[in-house]
């Protein structure tokens, strides 16, 4: 592969406390790809991405070694800003979690409003270029004044999506962001997964092998807290080196 | 037959729990219409708005204690309610576990258990006795004193129950920290703190004891904060144990206009909490 990678995991071990829930793990990520984490509830998935955006170290006796290369820059470095980092490495969650204190527009945009970007006009047409790449413009636009929360929970998620993609971020993370979608917000976020990709990098959690088949281009198989295989997905999901991947997307255990 | 014991079991403790209720209930409506009854005939533009007559004389008011009131509780909130919403914030979002925020916590609740007299002579030894002159500062140090444990508390309850999914995507978007606690947590709590800041505005507007002390009385119209001030509490205390007939007419009128300040707090209160938006589970 000739590609420049976007970002490069180098023997990242992450603690709580005593307990060691990452294990060295090494990945090279290219640019504009759409890569799979699979695994085991409890394997580490979790914390491996929120190691990439340094939210690990938020948690009490939490603690990380190794290095993240965003660009060649380790993001552990102590000249690093860790709000820089989460700037350029945004995060969807599990549950969709607009702030329901502000409207729809401004939740797109209140990662740039409250970094202290405040021209009116810029900010509008920012929110409406975001919530139409996530194809959310159109069924919003008549209430774009009503709480961010007052939407469906497909809508929030992509509302999620869009106030991510407003900060411009190299790379977004999303830990199972479909996990709380009925089957046609999460086939509607699945196509936006997808479209994303011609933009940035896009890292998803997901306990749906299915769905780490259909939208990614490469698949990581995290067990225990190692990274058991790393590759593209189409060789993963058809012939994987290892036989614990194997047995896993074949639902064997898990 | 069980099905029915039980059914009735539970019916019985439904009508114990609607006694009980009413048991609680009466004496608040006995004061509020036994106030309304005794007060209600000497309410008048004039009663509002003009100064106490001397004993023996006929007409006078109780302006400059309604006046008096309000600018005591102004002052009193002034300094009261930022200082109470920052402990909450202190406690809910900076130090909610360690061993330097359990200590403030179990202060603040202590606080709040202080008897309201102890306040007042807090008040008085501290500036009363400094400036040798009663003072409605004093007055209004004592009650916003009193007044922070109710705000602290309100405050860090209602930042507490902020869902923390939307901290973390605060967190996410690389916002700071002290932006994060006002533009996200303390917004989607405003109502809880502005609750709170109330119903304390409420509580000290009824305390005597704190400016017996402090801010003592006076029939004048208030011209310095730095001098002793009329309030409708103490003019009620010096009032209603006067013994004047006429005196205690005024006192009944006087408590009247505090319960309808009251009262309007809580009802303020009442529809300030149906809003607009909740970030609450």
């Amino acid at each position: 592969m000739i590609m420049p990678y976007k970002l490069e995991i180098d023997g990242l071990s992450a603690w709580f406390d005593q307990k060691q829930v990452l294990k060295k793990i090494s990945m090279k990520i290219p640019d504009k790809s759409v890569i799979a984490l699979i695994g085991p509830s409890g394997c580490g998935k979790s914390t491996l991405i929120r190691c990439l955006n340094r939210m690990h170290e938020l948690i009490p006796g939490a603690r990380v070694e190794g290095r993240v290369l965003l660009d060649n820059v380790d993001i552990y470095d102590q000249k690093v800003d860790a709000m820089e980092v989460r700037r350029k490495i945004g995060m969807v969650f599990q549950k969709p979690n607009p702030f329901p204190n502000m409207s729809i527009v401004d939740n797109v945009v209140a990662g740039l409003k409250l970094s202290g970007k405040k021209n009116k006009k810029d900010l509008m047409s920012i929110a409406e270029y975001r919530l139409k790449s996530v194809g959310l413009w159109d069924e919003v636009k008549d209430e774009l004044k009503k709480s961010g929360a007052s939407i469906s929970g497909g809508q929030q998620q992509r509302l999620c999506i869009a106030r991510a993609l407003a900060m411009e971020p190299d790379i977004i993370l999303m830990d199972e962001p479909t996990s709380a979608l009925d089957p046609a917000s999460t086939a509607k976020l699945e196509e936006l997964v997808q479209k994303l990709k011609s933009e940035i990098t896009v890292m998803i959690i997901t306990h749906n092998v299915g769905q780490a088949a259909r939208v990614s281009d490469y698949t990581a198989f995290i067990y225990l807290g190692e990274l058991i295989e790393f590759g593209e997905t189409k060789q993963i999901f058809e012939s994987p080196k290892n036989p614990l991947t194997e047995r896993y997307i074949t639902g064997r255990f898990g | 037959m069980p099905l029915l014991s039980r059914r009735m079991k539970d019916k019985m403790v439904k009508y114990v729990c609607l006694l009980l209720s009413a048991i609680a209930i009466v004496p608040l409506f006995w004061i509020i219409s036994t106030v309304v009854i005794n007060g209600i005939s000497i309410l008048s533009w004039e009663f509002l708005t003009s100064l106490p007559a001397p004993y023996g004389e006929v007409g006078g008011g109780i302006g400059n204690a309604i006046y008096g009131t309000l600018i005591i509780n102004a002052l009193a909130s002034l300094w009261g309610i930022p200082v109470g919403v920052m402990t909450g914030i202190y406690l809910a979002e900076y130090d909610k576990d360690s061993r330097l925020g359990n200590v403030v916590r179990s202060i603040v609740e202590s606080l709040a258990g202080v008897p309201s007299i102890v306040f007042g002579v807090f008040a008085y030894s501290l500036i009363v006795l400094t400036m040798r002159h009663y003072t409605a500062i004093a007055g209004a140090f004592a009650l916003g004193l009193m007044m922070i444990p109710l705000v602290a508390k309100a405050s860090e309850e209602s930042m507490k129950v902020v869902s923390n999914d939307l901290r973390e995507a605060a967190i996410a978007l690389g916002i700071p920290k002290w932006l994060r606690t006002i533009k996200v947590v303390l917004s989607i709590a405003k109502g809880g703190v502005l609750t709170g800041s109330l119903l304390a505005f409420a509580r000290i507007s009824g305390e005597t004891a704190p400016l017996l002390f402090t801010a003592l009385f006076s029939f004048y119209w208030p011209y310095s904060i730095d001098q002793p001030m009329a309030t409708l509490q103490v003019l009620i205390y010096n009032y209603a144990v006067s013994g004047f007939g006429n005196w205690v007419l005024k006192a009944w009128g006087a408590s009247l206009i505090l319960v309808m300040i009251v009262v309007s707090i809580n009802i303020a209160v009442r529809y300030l909490t149906k809003k607009k938006y909740s970030g609450c589970e």
